[in-house]
């Protein structure tokens, strides 16, 4: 089947003559088609959202995580391949550990970014690994603050207020930016956050929504939203869609 | 020896019979006792550690983080090495702080403490003298009149006493000689 990349596709070691890699543009778009995940920075914390399609109906709620913690004051949601995020999970936590063994102290935000940016990058040089199917959203709160990092399949990092990854992601960045972040709690983010993902997604099909935050009411610990914090979200987030089906 | 006193603090002098190295950055510094050659060379390696950290940090590294790596260099190479270290420094975070870094890999941050062959005659005067937030020159000159203490006692100290006090504006030396030394010692146990 030949297509835009032909020959030059094949190994993510090869340029293509306008100066793109192949390999690494398909890994972006393994990203770009799975389930939407949200990531805002808020007054006082960061709040991450993932939509999870639901496969099927024998499967538990809650199962398949998508959002992990990588130590107190970190955590990720993963989007694309879940599977390889999950790696890429991994050695955020072997980074996070080691970094405090060794300097005893936590690791920052920015710093734990740019080594998972550097580790996703290692896969986009060589010909005989593939790059991860997979972007990270990073949330963490140190001494900075809290901040959003974005970690993308090529190995680059940046920080964020607020950004969507995923196939909703274009109306869910539009959604963000009317948000004034600067004034709005994580409470109110949680519900935001909802509604946003609820937006983009296709009716038809049920889905779960997994929400993580850290914030100065979790303590500064990445945790899932409290159960029934992410319910009464869940429902405003209804409420508001009926509305605007009937306006 | 290193006292911590209020919030100007992390004033030290070095363990008797030994010379200040400055690890890293103006505001904290490595006081060295036992081998000379092995503490020597962990205050290079700390210090090699300590820039390369600061690089990816963008920041100088704090106190404790540096605490933390001569630890590591005690702990990991504890078969070889034979120096006991005292980090104290000041830095934006936790203010003054003082670290121990005796010979084996132990870390342990304290209001105060004191290492080397001299140490032993003054661990009980310094347990007596030091109160919590004395004004920079009385913990001045309590630093100085142990010293001294030690110094007149221990076969293995004497010279001089070379005092560093640090305060979010820097570090400030000072040099007290032998003649001083003693007039140290009455002026403390008089006053």
């Amino acid at each position: 089947m030949s297509g835009i990349g032909t020959g030059y596709d094949l190994s993510v070691s090869t340029f293509s003559p306008d100066g793109r890699v192949f390999q690494t543009a398909y890994a972006q778009k393994a990203v770009d088609n799975g389930g939407t995940v949200v990531g805002i920075r808020c007054k006082d914390g960061v709040v991450l959202g993932v939509e999870k399609p639901v496969a099927s109906k024998m499967l538990v709620d809650g199962s398949n995580r998508h959002t992990y913690p990588i130590n107190q004051q970190s955590g990720m949601a993963v989007a694309g391949v879940s599977a390889d995020g999950r790696q890429i999970v991994n050695r955020a936590m072997q980074e996070a550990t080691q970094y405090k063994g060794f300097y005893g102290e936590v690791i920052p935000g920015y710093v734990l970014s740019e080594r998972i940016a550097s580790y996703v990058h290692l896969f986009n040089l060589y010909w005989y690994v593939r790059p991860f199917g997979a972007a990270m959203l990073m949330a963490s709160y140190d001494s900075e603050g809290p901040q959003l990092y974005l970690i993308e399949p090529g190995g680059t990092a940046h920080r964020y207020f607020g950004t969507a990854i995923g196939k909703g992601r274009q109306s869910a960045k539009t959604d963000i930016e009317k948000l004034k972040l600067t004034e709005l709690s994580c409470r109110q983010g949680v519900v935001e956050v909802a509604k946003i993902l609820h937006t983009v997604h296709d009716e038809e099909k049920p889905f779960e929504l997994e929400l993580a935050w850290i914030c100065d009411e979790s303590k500064k610990e990445f945790k899932r939203v409290p159960a029934d914090l992410a319910a009464e979200a869940e429902q405003q987030a209804k409420a508001a869609m009926d509305e605007d089906m009937d306006s | 020896m290193t006292e911590l006193s209020g919030d100007w603090c992390g004033m030290q002098a070095p363990e008797t019979g030994t010379t200040i190295v400055a690890v890293s950055y103006d505001k904290v510094f490595l006081l060295r006792s036992g081998s000379a050659a092995d503490t020597q060379l962990v205050s290079d390696y700390v210090r090699y550690y300590a820039e390369q950290h600061a690089i990816g940090l963008e920041q100088p590294p704090s106190v404790k983080t540096i605490a933390n790596l001569v630890k590591q260099m005690n702990y990991q190479n504890k078969q070889m090495l034979l120096g006991a270290m005292i980090i104290a420094g000041w830095d934006r975070e936790a203010g003054g702080q003082v670290y121990g870094c005796p010979i084996g890999g132990t870390l342990l941050e304290e209001p105060w403490t004191t290492d080397g062959s001299g140490s032993t005659y003054i661990w009980g005067f310094l347990d007596h003298a030091f109160r919590d937030n004395m004004s920079r020159s009385e913990a001045e000159e309590l630093v100085i009149a142990s010293i001294s203490l030690a110094m007149a006692r221990d076969g293995s100290s004497g010279g001089v006493v070379r005092l560093i006090t640090i305060s979010k504006d820097g570090a400030e030396r000072r040099l007290v000689k032998g003649d001083e030394v003693l007039e140290a010692i009455f002026l403390f146990l008089v006053a």
